[in-house]
């Protein structure tokens, strides 16, 4: 039995004598000596990990101005930052983008900007009371004018994270990265062999009041992290540190395309190998690691699981999905993960950082639990029009040009002999006949590539088909491709406007 | 070598790529097309000593021809190493190496631009045709 205390262990790095190891040098020393050989043998194991953490921001404080301004709405550098909170204080969110350059720069860049040392522009208003007068205000900050540049991030370094595919037959953008059709390939994030809390599944020596290593600066680990979800092994970290003293070199703005901006952030946890079961935990390598391939074409909550997979397997640079070998790709650094863990190494040894028990334990097996919605989801099924003119693909463009005015339908689905979907026609479609002197079959004039809908789609979902094919309505089919209904922009907005 | 070929939208119907191939005898290596209202754009391979032949005639038939000599470009101080371009690439530009640096070949690159849209950090751009 291996019994240590975190007095002796920091006494060790106060004399220089302490023996520290990265959680990946680590896997090979328990095989070599076994837990309780490499727990007597190891004082301090060090994890790594640099990815996207979308969940991030910054606290500032910017002083008083004269005359002072109670701020109700801040932009820096145009992006909003929160400020419900007394007078001069705003919480910069890595994800919120500027309201003039969209997705193009966020909060992810207003904080890269203040660590590079560039002055960002405040605008702040207000409604002005008798002890806040002022309205508006505007200027420039970098970081040595705030009193306070504290980064504190709701959920950081998820223990692991579910990788990503495509089922479907188009490209998807997403948080994940462009995800290609018909698996094209699989997206995954997280840090295997090095990653904090992988590390430490059972929380023994990581919890509330842990020294860590955030964006090169020294930080502390607040608590659990929002969404924590130890149970099936989904933990993740609040975590706060010092943005004065934070390097570029760590903490990195980011754009993920149809997405929008996250922040890159770098974090390292020490792990004192206090007695053989610590050791053993940190002897967990990438093929320990397992996680789930989920379909991100599926724009659901409930994503379906295509298979189980090992960080092993994903690092691998191919995993097999379905007999076919599909390309992987890493959105977070393994590589700097390796430079967090060995720089954190480098301070113990070199007696300028000390490891710390927490001061509270993390919650273990806890779920995050789905929304509460109150309002139901609607579906297409609840507001599409079940009354739907259709005309055969022979009749002619007289026919059709004369349902349209009869009926006042816009779109008429344009159906094959046995009533299955072949195309749409529009008044559009037939003023454009019209102005080429083509009055043909309908047939000839109608569009074949129709977006289609299925009657148990949740309307949000239908919504986007719309805006991003940029049309206005859309044939609802059954599994036989007949049509069962139509569903239309209006029904939508008639559905939101109820709503608001 | 790679050329980008530009149609207008008054020609877009003809077929002046394939005129223009029996014309010269020259082969195109086609990669990548994109037609819409306004215009067509065709990224093609087309052997170095003929290009001029080839242009000539496209150029006759009233394209316009850029050469497309700078494959895509890697900004070392932004890139993070992730790897993120990895499996997007069609054509293997980017590995990830033993010690987890990125390796880039840009003699394989297409110019697609693919892996431009995929790096969430900006560090990758297409010098002469976006």
């Amino acid at each position: 039995m291996v019994k240590k205390t975190i007095h002796e262990i920091n006494s060790k790095i106060r004399d220089g004598s302490v023996n520290v190891v990265t959680a990946e040098e680590m896997v090979h020393i328990v095989g070599e000596l076994g837990a309780e050989g490499a727990a007597k043998e190891v004082d301090v194991v060090t994890t790594g990990t640099f990815g996207a953490m979308c969940s991030s921001g910054v606290w500032l404080n910017f002083g008083h101005s004269e005359p002072p301004i109670k701020m109700q709405k801040v932009f820096l550098n145009d992006v909003e930052a929160y400020t419900g909170v007394a007078a001069v204080d705003a919480f910069i969110g890595a994800t919120q983008v500027s309201e003039t350059l969209g997705m193009d720069y966020g909060g992810a860049h207003v904080i890269e900007d203040l660590i590079r040392g560039k002055s960002v522009h405040l605008h702040a208003t207000s409604h002005g009371t008798d002890c806040y007068p002022r309205k508006v205000l505007d200027t420039t900050l970098s970081l040595n004018d705030m009193n306070q540049a504290i980064m504190i991030n709701p959920r950081n370094a998820y223990q692991k994270y579910n990788a990503a595919t495509n089922s479907t037959r188009s490209t998807v953008h997403t948080y994940m990265g462009s995800l290609l059709p018909s698996f094209g390939n699989v997206t995954y994030s997280g840090a295997g062999v090095l990653s904090p809390l992988s590390n430490d599944p059972d929380y023994m020596t990581i919890g509330t009041g842990t020294r860590i290593f955030l964006g090169g600066a020294q930080g502390y680990i607040v608590g659990e992290g929002t969404q924590h979800s130890s149970g099936g092994g989904f933990g993740t970290l609040m975590v706060q540190g010092d943005l004065k003293n934070m390097s570029t070199d760590y903490i990195r703005a980011a754009n993920f395309t149809g997405y929008g901006t996250s922040l890159y952030v770098g974090m390292g946890v020490p792990i004192p190998i206090l007695n053989e079961q610590i050791a053993q935990a940190t002897a967990v390598s990438d093929a320990g690691v397992t996680t789930q391939i989920l379909d991100y074409g599926i724009p659901s909550r409930d994503r379906p699981a295509i298979r189980d997979v090992t960080y092993e397997e994903l690092r691998s640079g191919f995993v097999d999905i379905n007999g076919k070998e599909v390309p992987t790709s890493s959105l977070s650094s393994f590589k700097k993960s390796r430079t967090i863990a060995n720089e954190l190494k480098d301070w113990i040894t070199r007696g300028e950082f000390f490891v710390s028990m927490p001061v509270e334990r993390l919650p273990k097996d806890v779920s995050a639990k789905p929304m509460k919605q109150t309002e139901g989801i609607a579906v297409v099924s609840d507001i599409m029009a079940v009354s739907v003119v259709t005309i055969n693909k022979d009749a002619s463009v007289y026919d059709a040009a004369k349902i349209i005015q009869d009926t006042s339908f816009n779109h008429l689905p344009v159906l094959n002999d046995d009533k299955t979907l072949a195309g749409i026609i529009t008044a559009w479609d037939i003023a454009k006949a019209v102005s080429l002197n083509k009055f043909d079959l309908v047939e000839d004039i109608m569009t074949r590539k129709v977006i289609t809908a299925n009657a148990d789609e949740q309307v949000a979902v239908v919504a986007r088909r719309l805006d991003l094919n940029e049309v206005s309505a859309m044939p609802v089919l059954n599994k036989d491709r007949h049509i069962i209904g139509m569903i239309t922009s209006d029904d939508i907005s008639k559905l939101y406007a109820r709503r608001s | 070598m790679k050329i980008k070929i530009s149609i207008s939208s008054d020609i877009l119907t003809k077929p002046i790529m394939a005129e223009a191939i029996l014309e010269t005898g020259v082969l195109l290596n086609i990669s990548q097309a994109h037609f819409d209202r306004s215009h067509g754009e065709v990224i093609a391979d087309v052997e170095s000593g003929k290009f001029d032949v080839m242009c000539k005639a496209l150029t006759n038939k009233g394209a316009v021809v850029t050469k497309l000599n700078i494959p895509i470009k890697w900004d070392e101080n932004e890139c993070v190493e992730c790897g993120a371009c990895v499996s997007v690439c069609p054509t293997k530009v980017f590995s990830i190496a033993e010690d987890f640096s990125l390796d880039v070949d840009d003699t394989k690159c297409i110019q697609c631009g693919t892996c431009v849209d995929m790096c969430p950090h900006n560090a990758l751009s297409l010098g002469n045709n976006k």
